[in-house]
């Protein structure tokens, strides 16, 4: 099959970018959407010209270092999948594919297709911790967990890191990131100790870089490639409300 | 030169304990003078880096990914294995290091292996404390469940996403290091060559991946935690960064590679479709608790799966290996689908695969427990295939997964270059010729949380009078410069062939000729494939670009150079090796009924190689095998 690729390019973070159109031929339907952009690359190279800088490294969807606006859409057009999930099976042949890197102020780019979310590493070394240091640890079956506790906490602890809830959010909310993680740690008794000091720490980390908040459209838990609820949002304002009224 | 394993003296329940008695202790006023670099940070390198901090080190930590959790620990899907015996079925500290020295088919030294056994409970403890969402039972106790080559349940796992949660939890608390200003963290930054002064391992000459620049940094001693090499094959389970260089300029400059060509072949990973393919998706072995695995009886049969009758069925592992079926360890199984795919009985449009059917569990235990225990792997299965597993069987095939070889250490982590250390996959210890699985998150973390941070202390209390190294000791400026001349050398190159054509032909001789089967011949021949294809690859390899950007072409093709002289290296040592033992199958040395004939009177001993200017050295740790006596290892 044959795609053109509209892709976004941008030499670094002060360049103006622009979109720049390659058209790809011999593709298959079970290659991936990054090998069809690997084999651009190579056509590149071939041609002289410098290659597009993207990301990936596991390719399997689970380290959430992928991920890119394809048609407008956060990993493409499925939903809850990675950008290495996808692949090309998913577009016609002779399509145009318009290629994006994440737009959110607190995700500067770097390069084409690239950005910098270092942001959400620093909201989580405001607090998303126990702080418990090695060797101090009780027998693990001391503290029984119900099953329905640790799937919960599980469901929200699944969240890979992608920034594609950022991506797709209109007010570029990291709230669903955010929430996940509280949620995550504040559930399993372990976390208990820490909880409010760690919903107060990672809520003013996140405002402090630049990300929106939540207006309720939804569009992240349809992206994220997780399927994280949205409803850690709403469990994060409520343990937040119920924090300012009753201490 | 000969080889002190370090091993303490005592029964093997004490080694560990005599050790710690005698090791050199540092006094916490001390240890903040004391700086450590750490290249990596998955599993390993994220534990070794908290730990280390935590006791009060001054500690560097560097990754190539944009951040710490993005390390391929996160993609191990299964569990992890520890002797606790909450299933009550017989399971004890010494089972399990049995089970382990067994499965690696006697090629590993006894006192690491039992180590990793002996701190294996601590570590689930650990990792409960740290926040990680393990199963549980109604009740609120853990579950566990069984892998390959044992018989009891020992595995704990969370989800399929076992590795991640692992992972996410030490980079929880790597970053908990970080916000404290105990670490200083490097995402982002590739190590590109290892520096030595009078002999000790002093620092690091890095490439920052953004601005493309090289870096000096000096520390009291080095770490690397970088992970497995199997992207030697380039088709293989891991991901497309991990790569073997940190391992390679640290065996140039001294550090012995024990046992390069023990690699494992994962038998449960989606099947290659087409040459484009930069990546084999694992299914966790896990799925072999419940997925019965079969090719048709018939040959070439085009039937679909559904209408072929059970009688018509060949559950080969099943058929073969009676006591532990399905469950037999990996090497074995792949080496069976191997054998059942060259017969002419695969299936799939290419015929390269075989079938992991889960109907009859489906049957037994009902649709909800199987999508409880698998659903995400499931999921995973339909996203890349679009098939439905749940209603026809999957496809599956053997893929290039772990390196149970690598950097030759002590019973301290140390390498053969006092200073260098080397935790997780990218040492040679306790997995022997074939790794168990559940074993790979284990090893890796009490390497990063247990053991190094109980050995280092031993080097670095010598080191607290020496005065600290500064990056502008003339080996800090050779190794720069020499770093810098091998960039430029690709750089103008300016050949007519991509990084991605020399790393497709590499894979192939490689899974043809030093995968799960090996010949002589065959080893000779790819040897000098490999030779004729480095020359190639430094006369009419293309790189644009420059260096001095974010150049994702200009990385491929540094770490592509070292996978070509590792290659050839791999294929020397599988070649030395006149025995069949675990993934290493030598087709000359086979039983009558096709199983691995292991020579214990030969080759009971690890090879550790030397680097003699484009040469290797052999020198051979002999194994003593002072608790147990090896046996023919059967699982029939």
């Amino acid at each position: 099959m044959k795609v053109t690729f509209k892709i976004w390019r941008q030499e670094n973070p002060n360049a103006k970018g622009d979109f720049k159109s390659y058209e790809v031929d011999g593709l298959t339907e079970d290659m991936s959407f990054l090998e069809a952009l690997d084999q651009l690359n190579e056509e590149l190279v071939l041609k002289d010209e410098k290659v597009i800088a993207y990301e990936y490294d596991c390719r399997e969807g689970i380290c959430g270092q992928c991920g890119v606006f394809i048609d407008g859409r956060a990993h493409g057009p499925h939903a809850n999948i990675t950008t290495c999930q996808l692949h090309m099976r998913s577009f016609e042949d002779g399509q145009t594919i318009t290629v994006e890197p994440w737009r959110a102020k607190a995700f500067p780019i770097i390069k084409d297709l690239v950005v910098d979310r270092s942001a959400f590493d620093r909201i989580i070394e405001s607090g998303a911790y126990i702080s418990s240091k090695t060797g101090t640890a009780p027998e693990a079956n001391s503290i029984p967990i119900p099953k329905e506790i640790a799937d919960k906490a599980m469901d929200a602890a699944a969240c890979i890191g992608c920034g594609a809830c950022v991506a797709s959010c209109k007010n570029s909310s990291a709230m669903l990131f955010t929430s996940a993680k509280i949620n995550h740690l504040n559930s399993l008794p372990q976390g208990k100790a820490e909880s409010s000091n760690r919903l107060n720490q990672m809520t003013y980390q996140m405002d402090l870089e630049g990300f929106g908040n939540c207006t309720n459209t939804g569009a992240c838990e349809i992206e994220c490639p997780e399927g994280i609820s949205i409803k850690n949002i709403a469990e994060m304002n409520a343990a937040w409300m119920k924090q300012k009224l009753f201490g | 030169m000969h080889l002190n394993s370090k091993v303490p003296e005592g029964s093997l329940e004490k080694k560990w304990q005599n050790y710690q008695l005698k090791s050199q202790l540092i006094n916490p006023a001390n240890k903040k003078k004391l700086s450590v670099i750490v290249v990596g940070s998955g599993l390993s390198g994220a534990g070794a880096a908290a730990t280390l901090a935590e006791l009060g080190y001054d500690i560097k930590c560097f990754c190539y990914q944009d951040s710490a959790r993005r390390a391929h620990s996160v993609a191990a899907q299964g569990g992890i294995n520890a002797a606790k015996n909450y299933q009550h079925d017989g399971d004890s500290v010494y089972r399990m290091f049995y089970d382990t020295l067994k499965g690696g088919d006697f090629r590993s030294r006894e006192a690491n292996t039992y180590r990793l056994a002996e701190l294996s409970a601590p570590l689930i403890d650990h990792f409960v404390q740290q926040g990680v969402p393990f199963a549980r039972e109604y009740g609120g106790t853990l579950v566990n469940r069984s892998f390959g080559g044992v018989q009891v349940q020992r595995t704990f796992y969370a989800r399929g996403q076992t590795g991640q949660q692992l992972l996410l939890a030490s980079y929880s608390q790597l970053y908990k290091m970080i916000h404290a200003k105990k670490v200083q963290m490097f995402p982002r930054s590739e190590m590109i060559d290892l520096v030595v002064i009078n002999g000790k391992a002093k620092g690091i000459i890095v490439r920052n991946l953004v601005t493309g620049k090289l870096e000096r940094y000096a520390a009291d001693a080095v770490v690397l935690a970088t992970g497995g090499y199997s992207r030697v094959f380039r088709l293989s389970t891991l991901a497309i960064g991990c790569n073997g260089s940190a391992l390679w300029k640290a065996h140039k400059k001294g550090a012995f590679f024990a046992a390069p060509s023990f690699t494992q072949i994962h038998p449960t990973a989606l099947p290659q479709s087409s040459d484009a393919q930069s990546k084999l998706t694992l299914m966790s072995e896990s799925l072999r608790n419940d997925g019965r695995i079969w090719v048709p009886k018939q040959k070439e049969d085009s039937r679909k799966p559904k209408d072929i009758p059970e009688e018509e069925r060949d559950y080969y592992l099943e058929r073969r290996y009676p006591s532990f079926g399905n469950l037999a360890p990996r090497d074995i199984a792949s080496r069976a689908a191997k054998e059942r795919i060259d017969a002419g009985f695969g299936v799939g449009r290419l015929k390269n695969a075989v079938y992991l059917d889960f109907k009859h569990a489906i049957e037994k235990f009902g649709l909800e427990t199987i999508k409880d225990r698998y659903g995400n792997l499931f999921n995973m299965y339909k996203k890349i295939t679009g098939i439905d597993a749940y209603t026809t069987p999957m496809l599956i095939s053997p893929a290039a997964h772990f390196s149970m070889g690598g950097l030759w250490v002590d019973y301290e982590l140390m390498t053969t270059i006092p200073g260098l250390y080397a935790v997780g996959e990218c040492n040679f210890s306790d997995h022997g010729a074939n790794r168990l699985g559940a074993n790979s998150l284990l090893q890796a973390s009490v390497d990063g949380y247990f053991i190094l941070p109980n050995t280092i202390n031993n080097y670095l209390a010598d080191e607290i009078k020496a005065d600290s190294p500064t990056t502008d000791h003339p080996e800090f400026n050779k190794a720069e410069k020499e770093a810098q001349t091998h960039i430029d050398k690709i750089l103008s190159i300016n050949g007519t062939k991509t990084v991605d054509h020399f790393h497709r032909e590499l894979g192939k001789i490689m899974w043809q000729e030093c995968a799960m089967s090996r010949t002589k011949e065959g080893l000779e021949k790819a040897i000098e494939q490999i030779k004729t294809l480095k020359d190639d690859f430094w006369n009419d390899v293309k790189v644009t670009g420059n260096q001095n950007e974010m150049n994702t072409e200009l990385e491929k093709a540094y770490r592509l150079a070292d996978f070509i002289e590792l290659g050839i290296l791999m294929c020397t040592d599988a070649l030395q090796r006149d025995e069949s033992c675990g993934a290493h199958f030598r087709e000359e040395f086979q039983t009558d009924e096709g199983e691995a004939l292991r020579v214990d009177e030969t080759y009971s001993y690890v090879s550790a190689w030397e680097y003699n200017k484009g040469e290797f050295n052999l020198h051979k740790e002999h194994l003593e095998f002072e608790f147990v006596k090896p046996t023919v290892r059967s699982y029939k």
